[in-house]
């Protein structure tokens, strides 16, 4: 089975995908990383909200909405030596969304209106999964650029993984609605059809005809950028359905998250994109597995004593005798969540192009050394139907 | 304005957390508890992504309220039928039912109206507490970069619309939720790096944007220390390969796994202590802290919710 290095190679585009805690951002650092270090070529990790320590790691005090390179001195500390060059930047919403109305803005006057209508900054908040549609807009924008080889994007955790899929769509049937036109219809005219007067009539009483006129001017201001809007949506959407474009989805092997992953990959194939890897984060050594060291686990718990006097002489042999009950008991517990483990494993099995798994790493990575040892983890391929 | 009571007799509590942190456990084992206690419990889901029901294992869950372990009931939030159950209690409207599906009304409302979609949402949970249906209604709430939204809602209203009936409904809202007598957010952490940080970021916004009380911080999945300082020296000792070796003949079969396995919960914990110290140190005793152990099942059935309940009993009662 192919690697995920391997995968990388053919691509343009890695999204990665999954629940929220999963260690998303993360490995999506550690694969733009690896992809840097043995591809070569330019490649950006595009982050929704990266922990201090991991900006830390790759040598950056913080990053914005710029592209900003890792610098030299970064991967010199960490003794790599990269064949190509590892940039990164941060998905700021806020400054992404007012990008997008300046450049769709059909005059300045207009884009100056929308920007400081009170509406703005919640509503650009809020409808149609922003967040989501503005992660695919930014990671267009960035793509159809072609300053990258490679763009590895964390996405924003979802309440549903099928947001991030549909928001260009949404967006898109947004502005072809018959809610646009609904939403705009008082201030273009005061006349209205028959049909629609007990809509207003029951939004009038909800939400007061001050408000429903604000509403209706931010909404016609913003319609004024249809056409832009539409086509950009248009070609965000065929960016992710491109066949340079992979999905990695990330998970635990935890319950929760295995079947959020499994139905985010249904998804995936239902919509054609291509599946390209699971990417199985924080999981207990497969060791654990074997059935001689369950066995040596419950000897030492009920032979304890004796084991201990055997080993060690006077009080130590005490201390000892505590020791070994609590390797035991401990080794049974990890061991019965390695099983469970194992079994969550398995259903993965064929679902991608590549599989990829990272132990539970016990120290918090501080260093681009630390995000380089995880990525040659996701290097190697696993066997899912093993332990 | 009331003092704020121990948690469980509160009558209104948000849980949030992190992704991943377990949130939707410890709203459940929170219900379960206060059920326990003999008080008539309501517990709401507002992300709708069915792990509630998981948790209680009563199968899949809807707006109506059931009954899913004696004096505990269970829903998941719909916004589009809470504007039902409002707009039925409130406007009495006949009209309503000659304007066709009430979704494209919603839909309007919601899309349109920023916070509208949050304020049904806290307003039906609201409605509950005022209604005095339950004793303390439990709020499987929105994730930390959510929460915020929703709490805020009914001020940033008042704040949008100057007249309409939306803005009449806030203020009772409001006297609820700044209320710390009836209203309190129970933030749910791992002992983790972001989780901590999140948390901790969310605290901050809770006090700038709202007036609602943080009533306390859960950690959940906390390591149980394997040893103790003289018993590290005896269980490095152990690792030294002569004894690994001597006890591996003893036993009968290699133990290196055993020894591996605790090594590393003993590293985990370590580092897990590090991000529990950095919240505590930040919170500055403003909030008592709970500590959830690691159950080492990772399931979320009934039983490991019981087990969390009785986690959380034996810190809080």
């Amino acid at each position: 089975m192919a690697g995920l290095e391997q995968l990388l190679a053919s691509r343009e585009i890695a999204v990665f995908a999954g629940s929220g805690g999963v260690g998303k951002t993360t490995t999506a650092a550690a694969t733009a990383l690896m992809a840097s270090t043995h591809l070569g070529g330019k490649v950006l990790v595009l982050t929704v909200d990266p922990a201090r320590r991991l900006a830390n790691a790759m040598g950056l005090r913080s990053f914005g909405n710029i592209e900003t390179p890792v610098p030299a001195e970064a991967f010199e500390a960490a003794g790599i030596r990269p064949r190509g060059q590892l940039w990164a930047a941060m998905l700021d919403t806020k400054a992404s969304w007012d990008d997008l109305v300046r450049r769709h803005a059909p005059d300045p006057r207009t884009r100056d209106r929308i920007l400081a209508n009170p509406l703005y900054e919640n509503i650009s908040g809020r409808f149609v999964q922003s967040h989501d549609y503005i992660a695919m807009e930014r990671l267009h924008e960035i793509h159809s650029s072609g300053r990258y080889d490679l763009v590895v994007v964390d996405t924003p955790p979802t309440r549903n993984a099928l947001d991030l899929l549909e928001a260009p769509e949404r967006m898109a049937e947004f502005f072809t609605s018959r809610l646009l036109r609904l939403l705009t219809a008082p201030s273009r005219s005061r006349l209205l059809t028959l049909a629609s007067r007990p809509f207003y009539e029951v939004a009038d009483r909800i939400l007061g005809s001050q408000f429903l006129g604000d509403i209706s001017e931010f909404f016609s201001l913003f319609q004024t950028m249809e056409a832009g809007f539409i086509e950009r949506a248009r070609a965000v959407q065929r960016v992710l359905t491109d066949r340079r474009t992979t999905f990695a989805v990330v998970t635990t092997l935890e319950a929760a998250p295995v079947a959020e992953a499994d139905f985010f990959i249904d998804e995936l194939v239902r919509g054609r994109h291509h599946v390209g890897a699971v990417i199985m984060n924080r999981t207990l050594p497969q060791a654990m597995l074997a059935p001689s060291a369950a066995g040596a686990a419950d000897i030492v718990r009920e032979r304890s004593d004796e084991l201990a006097a055997a080993l060690l002489d006077g009080p130590d042999a005490a201390t000892a005798a505590r020791v070994l009950v609590e390797i035991g008991a401990n080794f049974r517990n990890l061991e019965l969540v390695a099983r469970r483990e194992a079994e969550h494993r398995r259903r993965f099995a064929g679902r991608a192009a590549t599989l990829a798994e990272v132990p539970w790493l016990a120290e918090d990575i501080t260093d681009l050394g630390g995000l380089s040892r995880l990525g040659e983890q996701l290097r190697r391929p696993v066997d899912p139907s093993a332990g | 304005m009331g003092v704020a009571p121990p948690l469980l007799d509160r009558r209104l509590l948000f849980v949030t957390g992190k992704g991943g942190v377990g949130k939707t456990t410890i709203a459940a084992a929170l219900g379960l508890l206060a059920a326990r206690e003999g008080k008539r419990t309501l517990v709401c889901e507002v992300d709708a992504k069915g792990n509630l029901a998981d948790s209680y294992e009563c199968g899949p869950l809807a707006f109506d309220e059931r009954e899913v372990q004696p004096g505990l009931f269970a829903m998941a939030m719909e916004t589009e039928a809470s504007l039902r159950e409002y707009l039925s209690l409130n406007l009495k409207l006949p009209l309503l039912t000659r304007i066709g599906p009430l979704a494209s009304i919603f839909d309007y409302v919601a899309a349109a109206a920023p916070g509208v979609r949050e304020v049904l949402t806290v307003g039906k949970l609201c409605w509950e507490v005022r209604e005095r249906n339950y004793d303390l209604v439990v709020v499987d709430g929105p994730a930390t970069g959510h929460v915020v939204g929703h709490l805020a809602a009914p001020a940033g209203i008042r704040e949008l619309v100057s007249v309409g009936l939306i803005r009449n409904q806030t203020q009772w809202m409001l006297d609820l939720l700044d209320d710390p007598a009836v209203t309190g957010v129970v933030v749910t952490a791992l002992p983790e790096e972001m989780p901590v940080t999140e948390s901790l970021e969310l605290i901050e916004r809770l006090d700038h944007e709202t007036g609602v009380d943080l009533a306390q911080v859960v950690v959940n999945r906390v390591l149980p220390e394997l040893f103790g300082r003289t018993e590290e020296e005896v269980f490095d000792r152990l690792r030294e390969p002569w004894n690994t070796m001597r006890l591996g003949e003893l036993v009968g079969s290699p133990v290196g796994p055993l020894l591996d396995a605790a090594e590393f919960a003993t590293s985990l914990r370590r580092s897990r202590v590090e991000h529990i110290g950095r919240l505590r140190d930040e919170l500055a005793g403003r909030v008592p802290m709970l500590y959830v152990p690691e159950l080492f099942s990772r399931t979320h059935g009934l039983r490991s919710t019981r087990r969390v309940a009785d986690a959380l009993e034996a810190e809080l009662l």
